[in-house]
């Protein structure tokens, strides 16, 4: 019943018609996404909990993302010693990688690349699993067995989200850094002693904190869009195929864009 | 089926459209306490989203929608989910929750909508997985290790766990074989019967409407255009029942092949 109702619509050729439809839909999405966001906040503080629920999505969404998050962030400590120093060598500023490596990976690459992953990994799910259980109505079968959709599927998710992903990327940064450390040292040939205290000379606390504050924005994002995607998933295979699609095109958008604007309010 | 008593159900011209689609036209419909409706009617005259109304799955355009004699059409998400523990439901595909195990299905009303404690809770479900007919080894399967008709079982265990006043049948012998169709109608019978509940059921097949029905009511076009007792059913002098308790396809029902 919650199927898009402008699923079938013929599109129109009309150049105003096509603009005006676009940007109709456009607000009405943004409100329904607005409205969505705020029901799940409401349930989220509001009793009954179901911690148990919360329990299995911080292993689902966290631990498991472990060894995804933690490759990203050692292929991309180590790939930015070999590219910095293939850079710096032609200006003889070889001594900045370890600088550049902390400061990439802790600032930008950690949280971004670690929630596009799991914007992949576990967006994805949520939107199949929750968009599954809205076309089998197991989700109207929560409602008449007196259990709130909201607290027991939506609120154990987001707050999962927003808890791990500055966790999973705190142990990003670090494996990040060490992946710098190993081809700094044992490919490029630097001293390791002096590597660590580079690395611990230029970082400051801010660096890390900007990270991990982005890193919880983006976790809450990608579980949101994965919810009410899912949650708002159209009939049959198609209807969630599409929701599936949709959860982790618009929270990857998202996320570039939120890490646009939290960086700027960060450093500037 | 004019009672003093307030009914159970009462429904008062409620309409309902998606965009210009008008699905409800005011639909008019009452179940008295402790007796058991069934709503037939074709393919998309309405009948699920009758039911989804009732339960606050979908808001109703206009009209009334009242439990005991209370007017629920506007009430709050919290008077609504307090409200939801009278109601049980068995639907169509039977709905269960397909990650966990069939007994916490069953119990999930007790335990997770009200809170009982787990180990009494696994004790009535599996009473009530015996009561309809399965064995007590179900219970520690997944819902997809069932056939059909065990899911249908399971479905109907969890919509009477809970012991609620007022159950719903969304087509619950829909996609069954004829016999455990009837194995089915059986159960709903004396399930119901045993908890004392009032029952409103929509299908469109007549073998499960001569089972379990005492009253009869038929929608067409979003109105209610008959209803009556199930004894009533066969002498009727409605065409419209005659073509459909028939499955005739010539009549005043026409299929809009479009």
């Amino acid at each position: 019943m919650t199927a898009h109702s402008n699923q079938n619509q013929k599109p129109s050729l009309n150049i105003f018609q096509m603009v005006g439809a676009a940007l109709l839909n456009l607000f009405e999405k943004t409100g329904a996404i607005t409205r969505f966001i705020g029901l799940s906040l409401y349930h989220i503080v509001t009793p009954t909990y179901f911690p148990s629920q919360l329990w299995r999505q911080l292993k689902d969404i966290g631990y498991y993302s472990l060894p995804v998050v933690g490759m990203t962030a050692l292929f991309t400590g180590m790939v930015l010693a070999l590219q910095s120093y293939t850079g710096f060598t032609r200006f003889n500023a070889e001594g900045a990688v370890a600088s550049v490596v902390v400061l990439s990976v802790t600032r930008e690459l950690a949280p971004v690349l670690a929630g596009l992953m799991v914007a992949g990994r576990v967006g994805a799910s949520i939107a199949a699993e929750i968009g599954t259980m809205r076309v089998t109505e197991q989700i109207d079968a929560l409602t008449t067995l007196s259990v709130n959709p909201y607290k027991y599927l939506i609120a154990p998710r987001v707050l999962a989200g927003a808890i791990t992903l500055p966790i999973l990327v705190l142990i990003g940064d670090i494996i990040g850094v060490y992946g710098g450390y190993i081809v700094s040292v044992y490919k490029l040939g630097f001293n390791p002693n002096n590597y660590i205290s580079q690395t611990w000379d230029i970082l400051e606390s801010m660096d890390v904190i900007s990270g991990l504050v982005k890193a919880g924005a983006f976790g809450f994002i990608v579980s949101i869009m994965g919810c009410y995607h899912g949650y708002n998933s159209g009939r049959g295979a198609q209807g969630v195929g599409n929701a599936t699609t949709n959860a982790v095109v618009s929270a990857s958008i998202l996320i570039l864009i939120f890490n646009y604007l939290l960086t700027q309010v960060f450093f500037s | 089926m004019s009672t003093i008593e307030t009914p159970k159900i009462k429904l008062t011209g409620v309409k309902k459209a998606f965009g210009n689609n008008h699905i409800l036209r005011g639909v008019d419909l009452e179940v008295p306490a402790g007796k058991s409706l069934v709503v037939i009617g074709g393919s998309g005259t309405g009948k699920s989203v009758t039911l989804k109304c009732i339960l606050g799955l979908l808001k109703p355009d206009a009209g009334t929608i009242e439990i005991d004699g209370q007017d629920i059409t506007n009430i709050s998400a919290k008077e609504r989910d307090q409200l939801m523990l009278k109601f049980g439901m068995l639907f169509q595909g039977a709905a269960l929750f397909d990650s966990i195990k069939i007994w916490e299905n069953v119990a999930f009303g007790l335990i997770q909508g009200r809170r009982m404690n787990r180990k009494e809770a696994r004790e009535i479900a599996i009473a009530k997985i015996k009561a309809v007919g399965l064995k007590p080894e179900v219970a520690d399967l997944y819902p997809a290790e069932l056939s059909g008709g065990m899911q249908k079982r399971v479905g109907l265990a969890r919509a009477v766990a809970t012991s609620p006043e007022i159950i719903f049948f969304d087509e619950p012998t829909t996609g069954l074989d004829p016999i455990m169709a009837d194995v089915i109608n059986n159960l709903i019978v004396e399930q119901v019967k045993e908890i004392g509940a009032t029952a409103l059921s929509i299908t469109h097949d007549m073998g499960s409407v001569r089972k379990i029905a005492d009253y009869v009511a038929m929608i067409h076009e979003g109105q209610i255009i008959w209803h009556g007792s199930v004894e009533e059913l066969d002498n009727s002098g409605n065409e419209y029942i005659e073509q459909f308790i028939h499955g005739r396809a010539d009549g005043p029902i026409t299929r809009r092949v479009a």
